[in-house]
Parts: structure tokens; C-alpha cells; sequence
């Protein structure tokens, strides 16, 4: 009885690693060129390898996020930054989002969301719809202050329906553009930390 | 001749009737009720119903193929650990391909795929059919529920999606503004699955 259940999972076993053996390949291939793929789409042109030169930055709340800069020649175009916010309406939100030297955010990309079938999942093409420039994320600039949706003085329209996947979007883009402003000037990082909290208190005062 | 002819001839009626079987006397999403935890979650889309119903339809076939080849080996005290164990190997090779062939797929199907292993369909078919039957036999079963599961599924899917978003299959029938949300949502889909177990009953009783 249990020497039969014992060979039953002993084959199982075997075949699986065999299967794990194929696929490890392949499914690492798949995963980075996703995340290549993000990447090209979120910043300016570049010719290096930002994976390769990628770093962690810490994050405020003790976390870290990954960096990739994006390099033409040796000069700096743009950075992509892998962000997240926890507060999304079905949980983990993992965005890419790239800004330019001028703070300004390039692009996004959505990595992967939980969020409602055709409500929250949206966010993959609300943020970006260039015929609607109140709900347009891409192009605006990061030093102004901080983004937030316009149901809480904000400048940026939310989704339909989708008031908390839209804050979660927003939180994790203006996450990204804290760690990435951090890892812009390592020598200058208090002061940058210094005039950050400053504009995002009149971030806030204007909002209000 | 003539006699193994009909005998064939038989044989390829009673495999026939297993397949139908499947799709419509037992079809398990309209008349067994089985699995609706994966019917409700993933038909929120054409596409994804019928991708899950696929590789459920996948891992049936290979279930009730071993299982029914092995029935005679596995002793009767251990038959559902043992069954979970085929079920769960062949579950995890079509997540692990998924993953590294189709992975847009496997995100959108997500834990949907793992949870194939608890699809009462699998485990019930494996009991009540791959363990009494031979091995053609179980495997046509298995194809046979499978089809039945992925066509329900990928019906309920479409019929969601066209009423939603206005969409089948991603192509346009009608402007997305006139879609009614609830019905890509959880609400919707245990109202548009009730309608459609309401209209199959009609229609078999007929």
C-alpha cells in the first residue's frame, strides 16, 4: 500500500524535475524579456544593458526599489524604476516607470496588477491617453510635487470606478520618483532629501 | 468480417457516446455543477475562459489516461492521495510550459492554473470513471468533459465579455460604453451562469 504510493511519487518526482530542467530556461528567458521589454518602453533610447548596471535604492518605508539607467554612450538619458504600491483594490500593483533627466515621466508599463477586470486593469491605458491631458500621467514633471488624483486635489482625473487602483498608481509612481531622485545625486542626498519633504509640503499646500 | 466490422462499428459508437457524454448529458459546468470556482473566476473574458478550460482539458486527458493504467496497481486504501499526486504532477508541467511558452497567459489565468488540482472535475472523473474504465475509454472521458468544461467556459466567457465590455474575443461588436460592468464582474457571473444552466436545462428537456 505505501510502497506503491512511494513509487508513484518517486516517478512523479523524477518527471517533474525532468519538466523543471526543460522549462527553467525558457521561463527565465520569458521573464527578462519582459522586463527588457518594459524598460525600452518607459525610457529614452539607449545602448546599454540597464539590467546588468541595475541597482537597489532604499525606499522610505524600508523597503528598496531596482533602478535601471538608461545610458547613450556615457551620458545618462533616463532612469526606469521598478515601483509598487501595496494599496491597490486586489493588493500588489508592480509598475515601470521611466523618467527623463528633466523629471518628467517618459512612460509606464504595468508589470503585474490583480486589479477589477475593466475597471482597475484600465490603468494600462488611462494613464496614457494623449487626446485626454487631465488623466494623462506621461510628461508631467515629478519636481512640481507630488501626483495625486483629482478627487483629493489633485491634478490627475481617476479611473472611472476606479478611484483606489488610480491612488495606488499614483503612490507607486511618486514612490518611484522619490527613490529615483535619491539615486540621481548620491553626494547630495540630504540636501535632495532636504527639498524633496519642501515639495511635497507645498505639493500638499497647493493641493489643499 | 461483417461481424468485426460491426464490432468496431460498435465500439466506435460507445467511444462517440463518451465524448457526447461529456459535452452535453454530463456536462460539467451545466448538469454536474462541478468546478464553478474556476468557472466564475477566470470567464471574465472569452479568451481566458477558454485558455483554463484547455488546460483543464490537458491535465483530465493525461489524469485519466495514468489513472486508469495504473488502477489496478494502486490499492484502494491510498487511491485519492495517489490520484492527487498523478493530478498534481501533471498541473505543475502545464503551469512550468505556461510559464516559459505563453507567460502573457499565465499571468492573466494566474493562481487559477495551480488550483487544477482541487477542480473537483478532475478528482471526480478520475474516481468515477478513469479508476472503473479502460484506457481508451477514460482518456476519450477525459476529452470529452474537457470539451465540455472549455465550450461552457469559453461561452460564459464570451457572453460576459460581449454584455461588459462589448467585446468578443477582444474584437469590437458594439461600443464599450454600452457595456454593463457588472457583468465582468463576480455578480455577473453567477447571473449570466445561472441564465445559461436555466436555458441547457430547457433545452435538453426538449
Amino acid at each position: 500500500m505505501f510502497l506503491s504510493l512511494f513509487i508513484i511519487s518517486v516517478v512523479v518526482a523524477v518527471l517533474l524535475a525532468q519538466v523543471n530542467k526543460m522549462t527553467a530556461k525558457p521561463i527565465a528567458a520569458a521573464k527578462a524579456l519582459k522586463l527588457e521589454n518594459a524598460i525600452k518602453e518607459v525610457v529614452p533610447e539607449f545602448d546599454n544593458n540597464p539590467v546588468e548596471e541595475a541597482y537597489k535604492m532604499p525606499a522610505a518605508d524600508g523597503d528598496s526599489l531596482l533602478v535601471y539607467p538608461a545610458k547613450k554612450g556615457d551620458k545618462v538619458v533616463g532612469f526606469a524604476v521598478n515601483t509598487y504600491s501595496n494599496n491597490g483594490f486586489s493588493g500588489n500593483i508592480q509598475i515601470m516607470v521611466g523618467f527623463d533627466m528633466e523629471d518628467k515621466v517618459v512612460n509606464y508599463a504595468v508589470l503585474s496588477h490583480a486589479e477589477t477586470p475593466g475597471l482597475g486593469s484600465k490603468m494600462n491605458e488611462w494613464f496614457r491617453d494623449t487626446t485626454k491631458p487631465n488623466q494623462l500621467v506621461i510628461g508631467r514633471n515629478l519636481s512640481e510635487g507630488n501626483l495625486s488624483v483629482s478627487k483629493d486635489g489633485g491634478q490627475i482625473d481617476a479611473i472611472t470606478a476606479s478611484t483606489i487602483t488610480s491612488r495606488a498608481f499614483l503612490e507607486a509612481v511618486n514612490k518611484a520618483y522619490v527613490v529615483y531622485k535619491g539615486s540621481d545625486a548620491d553626494t547630495s542626498a540630504t540636501k535632495l532629501n532636504n527639498t524633496d519633504e519642501k515639495q511635497k509640503e507645498e505639493g500638499g499646500k497647493s493641493n489643499e | 468480417m461483417k461481424n468485426k466490422k460491426r464490432k468496431e462499428e460498435k465500439a466506435m459508437n460507445n467511444n462517440l457516446k463518451v465524448i457526447v457524454n461529456g459535452l452535453i448529458k454530463e456536462n460539467p459546468t451545466f448538469v454536474l455543477l462541478l468546478g464553478m470556482c474556476p468557472t466564475l473566476a477566470t470567464t471574465s473574458s472569452a479568451i481566458n475562459g477558454m485558455s483554463m478550460g484547455l488546460a483543464t482539458m490537458f491535465v483530465l486527458i493525461l489524469s485519466n489516461f495514468f489513472i486508469s493504467l495504473l488502477k489496478n496497481f494502486i490499492p484502494d486504501q491510498v487511491r485519492i492521495p495517489a490520484f492527487i499526486v498523478i493530478i498534481a504532477a501533471f498541473v505543475t508541467i502545464v503551469e512550468m510550459m505556461m510559464n516559459a511558452y505563453v507567460p502573457a497567459l499565465a499571468d492573466s489565468l494566474g493562481i487559477f492554473i495551480p488550483l487544477i488540482v482541487v477542480n473537483c472535475i478532475v478528482l471526480g472523473r478520475a474516481e468515477a470513471f478513469a479508476s472503473k474504465n479502460n484506457v481508451l475509454a477514460s482518456s476519450l472521458d477525459g476529452l470529452g468533459i474537457g470539451m465540455g468544461f472549455t465550450l461552457a467556459l469559453t461561452l460564459l466567457g464570451a457572453v460576459r465579455e460581449l454584455l461588459g465590455t462589448g467585446k468578443v474575443f477582444s474584437l469590437s461588436i458594439y461600443p464599450e460604453n454600452f457595456g454593463s460592468l457588472i457583468f465582468v464582474l463576480a455578480p455577473g457571473a453567477f447571473i449570466v451562469l445561472g441564465y445559461m444552466i436555466a436555458t441547457f436545462n430547457k433545452l435538453q428537456k426538449k
